[in-house]
């Protein structure tokens, strides 16, 4: 909540005049408000919102990955997690735990406990480096995979909760397709601009300086481990919101919600998209679920999961950027940016690879 | 520059536009049928089975019921709820089908049981998912099972292990999940009934998917008579395998999908281990009867790189999509009233399967026959299952009064508890 107050703040202090804001950063946001008009209640709810919902996810992981340097496998656990703290601490119909507590109460009690859970994983791992920091997270994700699904006192093992529902406001019932839409949308669009923000704050900026050479940062006197776990903190605020808006869309939670292989999931998102830019993730969500629910009518229903693998490693196999850098890689060709504005800077920038948010840590 | 990136933004609408609503417009003359079945996952194989299954029914009556053609959209999960939910919903809001079959799994069927009721006009006919209360509690009224439930497949299994194999107790290892706890209940009610004994510490409860049963045989308990394994698929052949392996001796008492066709048919080293088996289900591989044969034979015929057999996958969705054509066979393909009538055709329908009459109770599942059977070495030397007693018209509440049998409670990992 509050990085989203922060926001406005940030457009104006950060250096972005409205004057300054693309032509395609308007058409998007268009396009993403005008979105349930023109498409079915599947494609609002079932691609829109929920490429939202795994977009944001993966958001967290990116703000963690592409700034911090430090890939988690966990960020699912995290958002499963609050899941379930929403069924535990609000109603479901299961008849195991639900106390009944408000939506007001249970929402921000959640996603707090969630950023509070991420902090932690982030203290635990932020010694390691690498492959290391992989390890351990994926480590805490199976973990908790197994507790919660052996634990029938407080997660109600394999079965997992059901029936739960998103509270009913202002005459309007949540769950319903372009509500839920724009409420995904609200939450997205939100961190998306927070994420933004800060990698342009001097916290942003500390991070990325701290991913490129740890101990030089050391050296110049900050506490590294203390900037690695705020990362952590931030982004497990990012991924709670977001496990709040899984469990409201699947209206159930069980320990396949935050298996190993939806987590993975989460890393392939991030990475196919692109973890150089915060649209990175959300490219990836969108490839992702489109892929899920249409790779089946592409081809041999035995073979559907081989289409989905063979267009990853494609992706990857030709830009390691994921499509991010495709689209970078694409765009002079194209001759879109025939008259963009600082010529030179972006086109040294863009053969480097680098894009716009990443400029200012490097320069 | 702009134009050629709006050019571009409206080319995306448009398309994501008229996918949209390709949904929604269809011919009068066709009916969308979907199917659901779990093509990924620990469970894929008995998934394509299934399908396969669908596949016969629809070619049987060359794609036509009630004057109209049926068109077939398949939809696949992995076996969660969640998975299954997806899949369904695009089935059901995405292609607009109005008439469903599946899915496999039994918490898949709890879900889609609830998702039902959220749509009214569109006839849900059950896969093979077989949880007790798909139907027993709480039932959704376009919800139909022509297929039985777990509990009612391992009618007869209970009495044979106590009284004919004389077990007295029972190590249990089964997935955790829905199905297998009605499946153990199935098994145990009886069997504790007359005086057998399942002690809790002594039941094994593993997640679908499992590959590493070591653990688990470390800790079987020597003082029972043998061991109730109710696993499915890959996990039921890697428990085999490496209980096998680490010479396990106990006898194995198996639920309905542990050593079918889908087990039993499979490549490796488990065969003569599992001979003399007993097991129960709503299949038996070497009933001798003209309807079985004929199912058999037309199975092997169009499925040469099928199982050897027909498993009860392939027979479930058999039944239940075979069920659904005669429905709208019988209102002559009319579903312009949002299905109600094809509903109550349903609700009405007795007809003749492979394996026997079908009749549904007032909760709409299945009152069928059920095979008590045992491993044994087929005449073409491949291990099948023979048919030591088929019980007739099994109900789901073991022919008690409904309200008594409720009294029994959920399914569960301690249900019953037999102490």
């Amino acid at each position: 909540m509050e990085a989203r107050r922060r926001r406005g703040h940030g457009i104006f202090s950060g250096g972005i005049a409205w004057s300054d804001l693309h032509p395609g950063t308007v058409a998007a946001v268009v396009f993403l408000l005008a979105w349930p008009s023109f498409t079915s209640d599947f494609f609002t709810f079932q691609i829109g919102a929920y490429s939202l919902i795994l977009g944001t996810i993966a958001l967290s992981l990116m703000l963690l990955a592409g700034y911090g340097g430090m890939v988690s496998l966990a960020q699912l656990t995290v958002a499963g997690i609050t899941a379930y703290l929403v069924a535990i601490l609000g109603d479901n119909s299961v008849g195991v735990m639900g106390l009944g507590w408000p939506w007001w109460l249970t929402v921000p009690a959640a996603i707090l406990a969630g950023a509070v859970l991420g902090a932690l994983i982030g203290a635990i791992s932020v010694r390691t480096e690498g492959i290391y920091t992989i390890m351990i997270t994926l480590a805490i994700a199976v973990v908790s995979f197994f507790f919660v699904r052996q634990n029938y006192v407080l997660f109600n093992g394999w079965t997992g909760f059901a029936g739960v529902e998103p509270p009913t406001l202002f005459g309007i019932y949540w769950r319903d397709p372009v509500p839920f839409y724009y409420l995904s949308l609200l939450v997205a669009g939100g961190f998306f601009c927070a994420v933004a923000y800060v990698s342009r704050s001097t916290f942003g900026l500390g991070l990325q300086a701290i991913r490129d050479n740890p101990r030089r940062m050391r050296a110049l006197g900050f506490d590294v481990a203390l900037h690695r776990i705020f990362a952590f903190f931030l982004a497990g605020l990012i991924a709670a919101t977001a496990g709040v808006l899984l469990v409201w869309f699947n209206g159930r939670v069980s320990p396949g919600t935050m298996g190993v292989e939806a987590s993975i999931d989460i890393l392939v998102i991030a990475v196919v998209g692109g973890l150089r830019h915060p649209i990175g993730p959300f490219l990836g969500a969108v490839g992702f679920v489109l892929l899920e629910n249409f790779a089946i009518d592409l081809i041999d229903r035995e073979r559907f999961n081989t289409v989905i693998g063979l267009v990853f490693l494609l992706v990857v196999l030709f830009s390691p950027d994921g499509l991010l850098g495709l689209w970078n890689r694409i765009r002079p060709r194209l001759r879109f940016d025939r008259n963009a504005r600082p010529v030179a800077g972006r086109a040294t920038m863009d053969a480097a690879g680098q894009p716009a948010s990443a400029r200012q840590s490097t320069s | 520059m702009y134009r050629t990136r709006k050019t571009l933004f409206t080319a995306a609408a448009l398309l994501a536009g008229s996918t949209g609503l390709a949904g929604i417009a269809q011919a009068e003359d066709t009916i969308k049928m979907g199917a659901l079945a779990t093509l990924e996952g620990a469970f894929a194989a008995l998934g394509e089975d299934s399908m396969r299954g669908v596949t016969m029914a629809l070619e049987e009556v060359d794609y036509m019921a009630g004057g109209k053609k049926i068109e077939l959209v398949t939809g696949s999960s992995d076996a969660s709820p969640d998975s299954a939910i997806r899949a369904t919903r695009k089935l059901v809001e995405q292609d607009g089908v109005q008439v469903m079959v599946g899915p496999l799994s039994g918490s898949e069927g709890l879900a889609v049981k609830d998702y039902a009721k959220t749509q009214p006009d569109v006839t849900f006919v059950n896969g093979t998912s077989a949880a007790q209360d798909t139907t027993l509690r709480d039932p959704a009224p376009n919800f139909f099972r022509f297929s039985t439930d777990g509990a009612q497949w391992m009618a007869g299994l209970g009495e044979y292990a106590y009284n004919v194999k004389g077990y007295r107790s029972v190590a249990v290892l089964a997935e955790d999940y829905s199905f297998p706890y009605t499946q153990v209940f199935g098994f145990l009610e009886p069997f504790c009934r007359l005086g057998g004994k399942a002690p809790a510490d002594a039941r094994f409860w593993v997640p679908i998917g499992n590959k590493d049963y070591s653990s688990v045989i470390a800790a079987l308990p020597d003082d029972v008579d043998a061991i109730y394994v109710a696993l499915g698929g890959a996990d039921a052949i890697n428990f085999l395998t490496q209980y096998e392996q680490a010479g396990g001796e106990l006898p194995l008492v198996a639920g309905s999908i542990t050593v079918d066709q889908s087990v039993l048919g499979s490549k490796g080293r488990t065969r003569d281990f599992v001979i003399g088996t007993p097991s129960a289900g709503p299949i038996s591989d070497t009933w001798d009867d003209p309807r079985w044969d004929a199912f058999v034979a037309a199975y092997q015929k169009r499925f040469p790189d099928g199982f050897p057999s027909p498993t009860l996958f392939s027979h479930g969705y058999y039944i239940n999509t075979k069920a659904l054509l005669l429905g709208i066979e019988a209102v002559g393909g009319d579903l312009s009233d949002g299905g109600a009538a094809l509903r109550a055709a349903l609700s009405a329908l007795e007809f003749e399967t492979p394996t026997g009459m079908v009749t549904l109770d007032p909760r709409r599942n299945a009152v069928a026959d059920i095979f008590l059977t045992e491993v044994i070495v087929g005449p073409e030397g491949n291990l099948v299952n023979k048919t030591l007693e088929v019980i007739p018209a099994v109900s789901q509440t073991f022919g008690l009064a409904y309200e008594k049998f409720l009294e029994y409670g959920q399914v569960s990992r301690e249900n019953p508890p037999c102490e």
